[in-house]
Formats: structure tokens, C-alpha cells, sequence
């Protein structure tokens, strides 16, 4: 029975996410804090619920087929943000159901976008909690749970592909997939490390610089205040930020292979990673030019500044805002926006389409342009240095298709519920690319809160439709998926 | 262990297979992107597509710090190649490589350091012959595996009805078949494994035997579990080819051999490399006409070896049909062999299977001499010598009760005397001694060990009980 051994498995997964929950509690703990009983609750809650699932489920455990891989994904991301928005529930009077779920997947997806305000009054222990499911999920609980838990061998490695994104899942650095997934997440531990003591060594108190350690090498966004950085209005912090989501927008595993040969050539060599930096460089050049041309600085170092702060923050799909560009004129802010569909790259922590596939697709359409002209042309496409196959072409043709697709329909569906087009089709991208704030009534000023329930939702499944690239979680929709 | 294997073919997939289950490392190499993704999705392993002879795709693949080569490219020449490159570039410590040609053998010159340094020479068609040969001599046997250069033997035999011990339980052996020591490590019933055996347990028809007993007193054994047949005196081969010559060159002469081969030009060949008396037949093995024309109700044993498993499957059906008395198939299908074998095909050979021993000697730690893989890969005897003594090894000076076997692993004998004290190897003077295991017998440093381990899971802990450590008491 499928369903069973994906249960048991489930169980196993919210056990150890009530472990996490540690962490949130360990700062409640240390100071004074209105989120103590809140987070016992919801801990032992979640440590017993997720017990009694998988001792209940315990006989029918067995070896995983790649289909209950996909129900696996599918069930873990969906149960788990229930159990992450319990303490919210519990611990933020007044809010719904609805807008703590939503909360709870945008951190789980590291998506960033709010429905909560007043950051800065809630206890420090909601925040945290906030923060660190978004460095947990940014990477990806299966991934973490691959890693350290023995139980998943040949199903592991389906499970990996999910959740870790790009088009080519098949290049393994390792024997063995919990090795990689271990050196994924030690890439990530150290990373986030040289993180915090930056932001701490910034001017961050210790509390703030952890919790946006957190949500800045996951690429989420989440801050601990409304104004976001514009709360400390400092270059510096801001340039650490601007450092570390730089870093976090390649392959973690980029560091790796550099590491193992001991050098930053496979780094600056590979192509994805150039085109990144070079797109991040374009755009912050045009736009720059273009505030100031229109006006909206009169300073070149005050046009620098705030445009590399909300590009690379935009485009790396991680929506920290310093001020609200907003207010800039609608150019500036929307080719922000378009950037955070596609700069980062496969293998990061970032949302979107991924560098490689735009690139495959550019290589593609030239590939086709040529063949017009030259009928008899064999020119595969080529990344570097190796043919790509069909195979992969396919692949990526395909979901972009099912990307252009999603965002039709969910914008679609957002207008039918009666928002204007700025604000229904941004917030369609800001959720499906996991970006965060949009424009309009989702800009960054403002935030999710003034949804219907009914929006929130659609905004929610978008999230989760982003981080798992879709076809993971649009597969669980197909009829022949169910059919045995 | 890190391992890297060259070339994902039968026998590559299949080593892989057994291999990746238990938490080995395992890189494979080969030129088809295809073949390699289908085993990276139900494997835990790394592919690598490349040319495994050029050392910047061995070095790609991670080969300077693997432990284990295996060369099992479908070319002789590809494989001795490998190792030589392996060895003498990378310094990989053990290399072992598949050789069909039987002019490559373990321990020839060309095979040492300086030559083209293989440590180990496998050979699938040696493998499967050599397990026929033993069955043809024992044609009662399911399978018949020797330990401690022969002195100790392993019996695999289905329990028949009119045995004197089917239906008795294990504590009366000693008075049905007196002065014949033996020991009963294994009962199968219905494909499960007993994991309990007690004095109480009674062998059923139809059960699954594993008995260790010295290599003289097999036939005793095996009539003890059954009634004995009168030994075979007419063999049909069907498919004349790697396998088929061999055997029939090994046999010519002792037996009335019939070999059927459905090409002609083969058939030619086939006449030429073996004895008069042989006889080789031109036409295919499925057809009932030219089996019933040749006496195949007559034969003792029909062998169907030909390279295709469902061929295999229906001649061994059919010879069955017309009377033959015991058939045999090679079956590299897992699933196929699990399924015909103990129905009306007496027994199922997977030839990457058969080669799977020799390899895992080198896996396991600890000082193994010897690994048989059973049933398919499920279960595993392992010879091992006892090294260190009480206060470093868990295994030596106890009495085997007190060892803490995993459950439904079984001590079945000890073999002392085939080293001096020292622990070097005893010349040609030795006279080695073979102890039937019994609870309270006591396990000396330097014996050789015969366990069975009935799943594979189990080696680990087992593995680790021959394991010498200095700290081990403290």
C-alpha cells in the first residue's frame, strides 16, 4: 500500500521538524517572550503527532518507488507548513488561519512575502521561528533529511531531484546521494556562518543578524522589521546583504567542485555563474542610468546605492527592500522583477526559471535561427563544452511552457477575484518565482495582508508550485499519477 | 569501500547491484549515457560516460583514492588495460578484472604487478562451469560450494519425502545417520528463511536445506535428505557456446555428452575442439522433435546454456516434459531465476551471480579467505581466519554461544590446523582438522571460520566480530 509507506515516511519528516522547532525555543528562553508557551505547545504537538504517524505507519515502511517519491514531496509540503504556522497561530492574536499558513509556506519556500505587520512587536521567538523555517526550507527539508537520516537510499535520490532545482538532476558529485546532499548543506552551513559574524560585525545586534543570515543565504527575504533594511538605513549592512545574496545565487555546490580542485576557475568559468553576474551588472548599469535620467535621484551615489541594494535583492529572489521602489517609475521595478523570473542559477536557493534554462532556450532559438539559413547545419547546443540532449531539451521547452502557463492562469484567476492587473500579475510572479513583495498592493510599502482569503490561497499554492518547478507538484494533478 | 566499476554490463550491473546495497561507494564508468542514467535512477551510484582506458575519465570518475577496481568492460583486452593503468598511475591497491580468454588466469606472470597487474581474474563462464561440474557430480545437490581449499563443503539440497531425516527434527541427526558429522546452518520453507533452528526443528519435504559437512562425506549427506539417484551418465548440453564448450571439454570422456547448436559454422568449430565421442548436434533446443529424436527422455541431466534466458526457460520445460531426469538452466534474469527455479526446472544458474563471490572476498573486511553469494544475493557464507585473541577479537577463545551471532547467522564449521601459531600459513606437513561447530565448541585464534549468514544485512555485524582492534576490551 503507497499511501502507508509515504505516511510513515511523512511522520518521520514532521519529527524531525519538531526537532527544529528547538531553535525557535532556545531564544524564547533566553529572554523575555510572549512565544515561550506558544512554541512548547506547538513542539510537543507536532513531536507527537508526527510519532504517532510513523508509529502507526511503522510495518508498512519499505523501499520508495518514483511515484510515492513525488506524493512524498508533495504531502511533506504541504503538512509541514501546517505544522510551522501552528505557533504563529498560537502566538499572533487575531491572525488567521489562512495568512499563517500562507505565512508559514512563503518562509518554507523562501519566498518572503508577508501577511503579517508589525514585525517589530511580535515576540522575538515568532520571528526567529519565521527566519530559520526559511533556512531550512530554502534549501529543502527532504535535501536536509536525505542528508543526516539513514532512510532513504535508491528512493533518496528521486526525492533529491524535486526538491533541488535546475534541468540537469542527473550529475552527481558523489557515489552516493546522501554524500552530495551532505555536501550541499555543509556548503550551506558555512556559508551562512561567514554570514551571520558579517552581519553581526556590521552592526546587527546578535538576534537580528541570525535571523537575517537566515533569510538571506536562503534568498527569502524575511526581515524582523517592517521597514526591512531600511530599519538600520546602513551602506555597510546593506553591502554585506548585497555580498552574501551575490554568493547565494549560484550553485552551492559550485563551491565544491572549487573547493576539490582548489581553485575559483570551475567558478568563474562556468557559464551560468558568468551570465548571472553579467545580467546582474547589465540591469544595475540600465537602471541606475534610468533613475537618474527621470529624475528620481539627484545624486549618482544615492541612485548607485539603492539600485544594486534592490536589484540584486529583486533579481536573486529574495525582496529585501530598503525604501520602497515602488514609487520608481514602473520601468525600473518591473525589469527588477522580470530579472527574479530567471538570474539565479540551478543548484542555488533561489526561485525562478534558473540561468541554464534561459540559456538553453537562447542557445535553442539560435540554433533554430541558424537552421533556417544553413538547412544541413548540425549544431547541437552546446553548454560548456558538452552537448546537451534532447532529452533535457525537451524538458526545458516543456516547462516553460507550464511556467508561461501558471502564470496566465494564476493571474487569471487573481483578476476574476477582482484585483487590478499591476498587482494580480506581479503577485503571480513574486509568489511563483518565490520573489516576495510584487507592486501595487503587494509592493514593497505594503504587503499580503490585504488579500481575501481566497487570494491568499491561490498566492500560497503559487509558492509552493514555484520552489518545487512545478512539474513535482503539477504531476500530483494528473490522473495516471493516481492510477495504479 | 569506494569501488569503481568499468563497464555496465550483465556483470557490471549485477556487482553493482549487490554492491550499492550496502553502503559501498560505487562509481560506474561506460560509453552509453543511457545505460548509466536507468542504473543511476535505481542505484545509489555515480555514472561517469567516458572511454575507462584514457586516465583523465578514471580520474574524472574519482579513481585516485578508490579501493577496488573492477574491470568488467565486455573486452579482454580493454580490462587488462584498465588495471594496468589503475595500478600504475593511480596506485589503486586492488584490481580485479573479467577475462573470458582462459589463457588469463589468477597467479600466470602476465597477471602479476609488473605485468599487468590483476590481482584477481573472474571469469563468469569459469564460474558457471565450474558450479555445473560439481552438480553433475552430485547431481542430487542444488548447489555444492567447497571452503578451506576444499576440505569443507557447503550442501545446498531440497528435502524429498523418503529421506531418513525428512520429518525427524534436528536433535535425533546424531542417531539416523551416526558417525557422519554434520551441521544444518539453514532450513528455507517456502522461500523464508527459518530463523530459529532448535533441536526441536523438524526438516520438512520440500525444505531448502544448507548443511556444512567435511568434502568426504557430501554423498552421505545429500543421502541422508534424500533418496540418492544413480549417478548421471548422460548429459545434453543446448547451446554450444563459451560455456557449453568448456563444460564439454571438461567432461568429454567421463560422460555420454550430446551438444546441440543451432549454427552450422559453430557446430564445425565445436567438432573440432572436442573428442569423437561427443556428439554435436545441429538444430535449436526448443524443438521438441530433435530432443525426443535424441533420448532426451534418457538423460540424466539436461543443460540448457545458451545466451537467452527465455530459450533457456522453455527447452529446460520441455526436456522436463519428455522425461529428462534433472534440468538445469542459465537464467541472467533475476526475476526469471527466482521464479523457475524449484518448479519444474530443477535449478536456475545466474551466471553474474555465480562470479559474485570472488569479488565480495575482497569487499568484506576483515581476513576473508572465502565469500559464497546464495540464493541469488540474499544470503552469504563467508570463511573467515580468526586473528588476535580474546582480548582483541570478539571471535577468539570463545565458545561460539558466547560470540553473539546475529540472530539466524550460524558458526557451521572450524577448520584449525591450516596455519602455525604465528599465524603464517602451515606448509605442505599440515594436517589441518575440520570441527563440525557445535554451541559450546571453542574458537581459537588462527582457525579458519565457516559462517552462514542467511541475509545480507547481517555481514556488517558479522564482519565486525573477526574484526582485531587493540581497544576492543577497554
Amino acid at each position: 500500500m503507497g499511501a502507508l509507506a509515504v505516511s510513515a515516511l511523512v511522520g518521520r519528516m514532521v519529527v524531525l521538524f519538531a526537532l527544529l522547532m528547538v531553535v525557535p525555543l532556545a531564544f524564547a528562553w533566553l529572554g523575555p517572550d510572549d512565544g515561550r508557551q506558544a512554541f512548547i505547545t506547538a513542539a510537543v504537538a507536532t513531536l507527537v503527532i508526527g510519532l504517532l504517524l510513523s508509529a502507526m505507519t511503522r510495518r508498512f515502511r519499505r523501499e520508495l518507488q518514483p511515484r510515492d517519491g513525488f506524493a512524498l514531496v508533495g504531502m511533506t509540503w504541504a503538512v509541514l507548513p501546517m505544522f510551522g504556522a501552528l505557533p504563529l497561530v498560537l502566538a499572533v492574536p487575531g491572525l488567521s488561519v489562512t495568512d499563517a499558513y500562507f505565512e508559514a509556506m512563503s518562509a518554507f519556500t523562501a519566498t518572503g512575502a508577508t501577511a503579517l505587520s508589525g514585525l517589530d512587536e511580535l515576540p522575538l521567538s515568532v520571528n526567529v521561528w519565521r527566519c530559520f523555517m526559511m533556512w531550512v526550507g530554502g534549501l529543502g527539508i527532504i535535501v536536509l533529511a536525505v542528508a543526516i537520516l539513514p532512510m532513504m537510499g535508491v528512493g533518496g535520490s528521486q526525492l533529491f531531484k524535486t526538491e533541488v532545482s535546475g534541468p540537469m538532476k542527473d550529475q552527481k558529485l558523489t557515489p552516493r546521494i546522501a554524500d552530495t546532499a551532505r555536501v550541499i548543506w555543509g556548503t550551506y552551513f558555512g556559508l551562512s556562518i561567514s554570514c551571520f559574524l558579517a552581519y553581526r560585525a556590521a552592526g546587527m545586534s546578535w538576534s537580528d543578524a541570525f535571523m537575517h543570515m537566515c533569510t538571506t543565504v536562503s534568498l527569502g527575504g524575511f526581515s524582523s522589521h517592517d521597514a526591512s533594511f531600511g530599519y538600520w538605513n546602513s551602506p555597510l549592512i546593506e553591502g554585506v546583504a548585497i555580498f552574501f545574496m551575490m554568493l547565494s545565487g549560484i550553485s552551492l555546490l559550485m563551491y565544491f567542485v572549487a573547493w576539490r580542485a582548489k581553485s575559483l576557475a570551475p567558478l568563474w568559468r562556468n557559464t551560468e555563474v558568468q551570465a548571472f553576474y553579467a545580467a546582474l551588472l547589465g540591469s544595475i548599469a540600465l537602471i541606475a542610468v534610468y533613475l537618474v535620467a527621470n529624475g528620481a535621484y539627484d545624486s549618482w551615489s544615492a541612485a548607485l546605492r539603492h539600485t544594486v541594494f534592490h536589484v540584486v535583492s529583486v533579481a536573486t529572489t529574495t525582496g529585501y527592500a530598503s525604501h520602497d521602489y515602488g514609487q520608481w517609475p514602473l520601468f525600473a521595478p518591473l525589469l527588477m522583477i522580470l530579472l527574479g523570473c530567471f538570474a539565479t542559477c540551478a543548484g542555488s536557493t533561489g526561485g525562478g526559471i534558473k540561468m541554464i534554462r534561459m540559456l538553453l532556450l537562447l542557445k535553442q532559438s539560435r540554433r533554430e535561427l541558424v537552421r533556417i539559413v544553413h538547412p544541413n547545419v548540425v549544431n547541437p547546443v552546446v553548454l560548456g563544452g558538452v552537448a546537451v540532449s534532447d532529452r533535457v531539451m525537451q524538458s526545458v521547452i516543456a516547462y516553460m511552457m507550464m511556467y508561461g502557463a501558471t502564470l496566465v492562469g494564476l493571474t487569471m484567476v487573481l483578476l476574476f477575484s477582482g484585483l487590478d492587473v499591476v498587482t494580480a500579475f506581479t503577485a503571480v510572479i513574486a509568489c511563483v518565482n518565490n520573489i516576495g513583495p510584487g507592486l501595487g498592493e503587494v509592493g514593497p510599502a505594503v504587503n499580503y495582508s490585504g488579500l481575501t482569503d481566497f487570494q491568499t490561497w491561490v498566492c500560497t499554492f503559487a509558492m509552493v508550485l514555484g520552489r518545487l518547478e512545478l512539474l513535482a507538484v503539477l504531476v500530483l494533478f494528473t490522473p495516471q499519477f493516481w492510477r495504479r | 569501500m569506494k569501488i569503481l566499476i568499468l563497464g555496465a554490463g550483465r556483470v557490471g550491473e549485477s556487482v553493482a547491484e549487490s554492491l550499492a546495497s550496502e553502503r559501498n561507494d560505487i562509481t560506474v564508468i561506460d560509453t552509453n549515457p543511457a545505460r548509466l542514467r536507468e542504473l543511476q535512477d535505481r542505484l545509489d551510484l555515480r555514472g561517469v560516460v567516458g572511454n575507462g582506458i584514457q586516465p583523465s575519465v578514471l580520474r574524472e570518475a574519482g579513481i585516485e583514492d578508490t579501493d577496488l577496481l573492477i574491470a568488467c568492460a565486455p573486452l579482454d583486452e580493454t580490462n587488462l588495460v584498465i588495471c594496468k593503468v589503475a595500478h600504475d598511475i593511480f596506485n589503486v591497491p586492488t584490481t580485479i578484472a573479467r577475462l573470458r580468454s582462459p589463457e588469463f588466469v589468477n597467479g600466470s606472470p602476465l597477471m602479476d604487478k609488473s605485468g599487468f597487474a590483476v590481482d584477481q581474474v573472474i571469469c563468469p563462464e569459469e564460474s558457471v562451469t565450474a558450479y555445473i561440474r560439481k552438480l553433475i557430480e552430485y547431481p542430487e545437490a542444488l548447489q555444492v560450494l567447497e571452503f578451506a581449499h576444499g576440505l569443507v563443503s557447503l550442501i545446498a539440497v531440497r528435502a524429498v519425502a523418503g529421506g531418513p531425516l525428512v520429518q525427524h527434527s534436528l536433535a535425533e541427526i546424531p542417531q539416523l545417520v551416526p558417525n557422519v558429522d554434520m551441521r544444518i546452518v539453514a532450513i528455507y520453507r517456502q522461500d523464508k528463511v527459518l530463523l530459529t533452528l532448535e533441536g526441536s526443528t523438524r526438516i520438512e519435504a520440500g525444505d531448502e536445506v544448507f548443511v556444512l559437512a567435511a568434502t568426504e562425506h557430501i554423498r552421505t549427506v545429500l543421502g541422508a535428505l534424500r533418496s540418492i539417484d544413480r549417478p548421471v551418465k548422460r548429459i545434453m548440453i543446448a547451446g554450444g557456446g563459451k560455456v557449453g564448450l568448456r563444460l564439454a571439454r571438461e567432461v568429454q570422456g567421463q560422460y555420454q555428452v550430446k551438444i546441440i547448436e543451432p549454427i552450422e559454422t559453430r557446430c564445425e568449430y565445436l567438432a573440432t575442439q572436442l573428442s569423437g565421442d561427443v556428439l554435436v548436434l545441429k538444430g535449436d533446443s526448443t524443438d521438441e522433435e530433435l530432443l525426443a529424436d535424441e533420448n532426451v527422455q534418457d538423460m540424466d541431466l539436461f543443460l540448457a546454456l545458451t545466451s537467452d534466458d527465455e530459450d533457456n526457460i522453455m527447452s529446460c520445460l520441455l526436456a522436463k516434459r519428455l522425461g529428462a531426469k534433472r534440468v538445469l538452466a542459465v537464467i541472467n534474469r533475476r526475476a526469471y531465476a527466482d521464479l523457475v527455479q524449484g518448479t519444474s526446472i530443477d535449478i536456475a544458474i545466474s551466471p553474474s551471480h555465480a562470479v559474485l563471490g570472488e569479488l565480495l572476498a575482497f569487499v568484506r573486511r576483515g581476513d576473508v579467505e572465502a565469500v559464497h553469494s546464495l540464493r541469488r544475493g540474499a544470503a552469504e557464507a563467508l570463511e573467515a581466519i580468526v586473528r588476535g585473541d580474546r582480548k582483541t577479537c570478539r571471535m577468539a577463545g570463545r565458545r561460539i554461544e558466547e560470540v553473539g551471532l546475529p540472530k539466524g547467522a550460524q558458526v557451521g564449521a572450524i577448520v584449525r590446523g591450516l596455519h602455525r601459531s604465528d599465524g603464517s600459513e602451515a606448509g605442505e606437513d599440515a594436517k589441518p582438522e575440520v570441527i563440525i561447530a557445535h554451541h559450546d565448541t571453542v574458537v581459537q585464534p588462527n582457525d579458519h571460520v565457516i559462517v552462514f549468514v542467511p541475509r545480507k544485512r547481517m555481514v556488517r555485524e558479522v564482519e565486525k566480530l573477526f574484526q582485531v582492534s587493540a581497544t576492543f576490551l577497554f
